[in-house]
């Protein structure tokens, strides 16, 4: 014979276990987004601003490669080219298109400051980053590790 | 009492739910088991099992490789004009898939003429300096050799992106490995982050050149110099 209290524990419980195992396979693991999005993380945070976050596959339906990285001079580094909007409302990096011109302009502030504030400059999606082992970094790294 | 032994009765099943708990969250149920039910020697020896035996710990799948901005985990759900940028799915609708990347081949797109990105930045008619030139690497591993193929890479890039400061353009100048293509070098500045990523499924789209018929894999000097041979 079992009491109510008994099967309102094991109840409970079942419950309890089935709605956790729903809710930890249904949470996201990790992010998810387009291979080669960039977060650009340089000054941002700092300012009280969301960091950009820099679709490549959207731009890349539109212009060739060489468009930004030759004629507009961005470096093929995430973080590399010091992006300010200073600069960008002088007509350079993003600016040089998106200026109200060839695209939507400057105050739609958040339609590239879109991440989730705190998130690293980074590539998304990149090899480096699915590398189970962190990359070798050489004798000399571990050298300043030992001092 | 009655309590008691309805608890006792029960334990199995709780046992069973710590089991999917261990498998979800790990250290956790451990710990949770640890405080709570450390008294019923049965349920501690079911959650005790490692969380690391599952199959396979280090395999890192993506469920929906072409999220939405909203559950890209990237942008902030906070944000307004988060819900106002396009989809990617929406946007590659027509377009060739691949195993890789963005799931999208953007090299047969151009050549299918289903997309045609602008050279210049405000003008549609201008075409790209196109150089059909194969240049072909040997690779001393057993894997087939290197093509290089100009002519898909001077579609989407000018000259000056990649000579002379990521490659010299002189024959036997430059020097490729594996591993300084996965440190985002020569190759890896742009394989790898952009176009189209390192993985097992990738590797013959550059080695696609087959050994020929006779070849060897030449033995290490290991091997060739054992003395206890």
């Amino acid at each position: 014979m079992r009491s109510h209290a008994g099967r309102r524990l094991t109840g409970g419980l079942a419950m309890f276990g089935l709605v956790a195992w729903l809710v930890a396979f249904a949470m996201p693991q990790n992010a998810h987004a387009e291979y080669a999005d960039i977060v650009i993380n340089n000054y941002a945070d700092a300012a009280g601003m969301r960091p950009a976050v820099f679709p490549h596959w959207f731009h890349r339906i539109r212009f060739r490669c060489k468009v930004c990285h030759a004629d507009l001079g961005f470096k093929f580094k995430a973080g590399g080219n010091q992006i300010t909007m200073a600069k960008i409302i002088e007509g350079q990096f993003c600016g040089a298109c998106h200026n109200g011109e060839v695209s939507w302009s400057v105050e739609n502030c958040d339609m590239c400051h879109s991440g989730i504030p705190g998130t690293p400059t980074h590539f998304h999606g990149s090899t480096v980053q699915r590398l189970i082992a962190p990359p070798y970094q050489g004798l000399d790294a571990n050298k300043k590790l030992s001092k | 009492m009655v309590m008691e032994r309805a608890k006792k009765k029960s334990s199995p099943l709780i046992a069973s739910f710590l089991l999917v708990f261990a498998g979800g969250w790990g250290m956790q149920a451990q710990a949770e088991t640890g405080s709570v039910f450390a008294d019923k020697g049965i349920i501690v020896l079911a959650a005790e099992v490692s969380s690391v035996n599952t199959f396979n710990v280090n395999l890192k799948k993506v469920k929906d490789p072409n999220a939405p901005p909203a559950e890209d985990g990237l942008r902030d759900v906070e944000n307004p004009a988060t819900h106002v940028l396009q989809h990617p799915k929406e946007a590659y609708v027509g377009l060739p898939k691949t195993e890789f990347g963005n799931h999208v081949d953007w090299v047969k797109a151009i050549d299918d003429g289903l997309l045609k990105p602008r050279w210049e930045k405000t003008d549609p008619t201008a075409e790209p300096f196109v150089l059909d030139l194969d240049i072909v690497r040997p690779v001393k591993a057993s894997v087939p050799d290197v093509v290089f193929p100009h002519r898909q890479h001077t579609e989407w890039l000018s000259c000056s992106n990649c000579h002379p400061a990521i490659f010299i353009p002189q024959k036997g100048a430059n020097q490729i490995s594996m591993s300084a293509i996965l440190l985002g070098q020569k190759c890896g500045v742009c394989h790898g982050k952009v176009s189209f990523p390192i993985t097992t499924k990738s590797c013959k789209k550059c080695h696609s050149k087959p050994k020929p018929a006779d070849w060897k894999p030449p033995l290490s000097e290991a091997t060739l110099k054992n003395p206890w041979k």
